[in-house]
């Protein structure tokens, strides 16, 4: 285990540096390549607190499209499951099974949950917007 | 180029064609634009002032499209139609190995953003949608019978929907950059082609009609730029694609951010517009959305495979996320 500052802590430092420091005293293209890596790490930050969530509600909906599977102990290998699985979510819907009744619904309504859950890491206020 | 080269060419040219010896007392290149270059300048010629802007291709020798080599004609068409556009002045000879031409140059800014929320906006952000509306119905007025020079630029086959070639390309190019699967664009690739409409109309379509695409004041619409992706087509093409989502930079409205269908509609047709079909305009909007998305996946490959490590290209990657939701809120809106 390491030692306080934990990563959180620490991507908060980052992002305050580029905040306050290179934010507040450049202009132009450094400014704004400097807004834009800020936001990458409080984006990042947002991914690693619920990183473990958003995989296991995605593996779930998957499981409920495609037939229960196993997930995976290591978050590495839930990426390439995912991937895998949603390769088949993509054949499925080019072959016509998401084309209406209840399946496209139940395909719809996994996929707003996934991308909503995408959205509240890379965008969060598009994300609560689009709840109200 | 570099500014010595820019500054003789256009020394010779102006003079060619005013007469008089032009004094440069500025000239700049301006930033943005991946496709071309463009240059501003101020010149005294003759005791007169001229505010210009000088575009050219980047690179001798790169294939142009036609709608490059034809902006300086669209230009003029455009604006003999009615629209508003930047005066275009003189279409480029052999001064320079690239393809170029010479307009007035148009006091305004282009930025999304600032029209969405800039304060000194608000006369502006009312008076753009009617606009907007009116000089697009203009450009579709445009026509071949007239202007026939503009017979080079891209058309569909004989009998083909105009929709069909534009989504397959995008398919390809998502097919051929996309490693990742997408389940939400194979939903919207299939709408479409079950969907594909195929009007009779053909008109002259601006090909990239959108905010940041025209430049503004607190008057509204000064100029309407970026010709280089027209093409003969749907008019309702140019319509969904202004009401993409990224396009609204935010504004609460669909038409550019600040105006509603159903008042672009009607300023539209009463402009000399074409009966808008709402349908037609849906299918371009998700086809739009879904392009975007894919050029959101295109783009930050370029920080994938090296080609341009920046923050900002690395960051784009994940503003996929939001064509997708826009997309399926779209689909379920078509499903109802």
């Amino acid at each position: 285990m390491q030692d306080r500052p934990t990563l959180d802590e620490l991507l908060e430092a980052v992002a305050g540096y580029l905040r306050d420091d290179v934010m507040a005293n450049t202009s132009g293209r450094t400014n704004f390549h400097g807004r834009v890596a800020m936001n990458v790490v409080e984006m990042v930050r947002r991914e690693i607190a619920s990183i473990e969530d958003h995989y296991a509600r995605e593996w779930d909906g998957l499981d409920h499209l495609l037939g229960v599977s196993p997930m995976p102990p290591h978050l590495g290998a839930v990426r390439e499951g995912l991937l895998e699985r949603n390769r088949q979510l993509s054949e499925l819907i080019r072959g016509g099974d998401a084309d209406s009744g209840d399946r496209r619904k139940e395909v719809m309504t996994h996929l707003r949950r996934t991308v909503h859950d995408k959205l509240k890491v890379s965008n969060p206020a598009l994300a609560n917007e689009s709840l109200s | 180029m570099d500014r010595e080269t820019v500054e003789a060419g256009l020394t010779k040219f102006l003079k060619e064609r005013t007469g008089h010896e032009p004094t440069f007392t500025a000239l700049a290149r301006l930033s943005g634009g991946a496709g071309r270059e463009t240059w501003s300048f101020d010149a005294d010629i003759g005791g007169e002032k001229l505010e210009g802007i000088f575009r050219c291709d980047p690179v001798a020798g790169v294939e142009s499209s036609a709608a490059r080599i034809l902006e300086f004609q669209l230009l003029k068409a455009a604006m003999d139609a009615g629209a508003i556009v930047p005066e275009p002045l003189w279409d480029g000879d052999d001064t320079f190995p690239v393809k170029f031409f010479v307009m007035r140059r148009v006091p305004g800014e282009t930025l999304g953003g600032r029209l969405i929320r800039g304060d000194q906006y608000s006369r502006a952000r009312e008076l753009i949608p009617g606009q907007l509306a009116a000089s697009l119905a203009r450009i579709h007025g445009i026509s071949l019978a007239r202007h026939p020079e503009l017979g080079a630029l891209l058309a569909p086959a004989e009998g083909e929907s105009p929709a069909l070639a534009e989504v397959r390309h995008y398919e390809q190019i998502f097919r051929e950059s996309s490693p990742d699967p997408h389940p939400v664009f194979e939903l919207a690739f299939r709408w479409l082609y079950q969907h594909m409409p195929n009007p009779d109309e053909r008109v002259l379509v601006h090909g990239d009609y959108r905010l940041g695409n025209f430049l503004f004041g607190e008057d509204g619409v000064r100029g309407i730029i970026d010709w280089e992706l027209a093409h003969w087509g749907d008019p309702m093409e140019d319509i969904g694609w202004l009401a993409v989502k990224s396009w609204r930079f935010g504004g609460r409205q669909p038409m550019a951010g600040v105006g509603s269908y159903e008042d672009f509609f009607r300023a539209y047709e009463a402009a000399g517009g074409a009966k808008v079909d709402p349908d037609r305009v849906r299918f371009w909007e998700i086809f739009g959305n879904l392009k975007w998305g894919v050029i959101t996946i295109t783009q930050t490959g370029n920080y994938l495979t090296g080609r341009n490590k920046t923050v900002e290209m690395a960051a784009i990657g994940r503003r996929t996320a939001e064509t997708e939701w826009e997309l399926l809120h779209l689909l379920e809106e078509a499903d109802a």
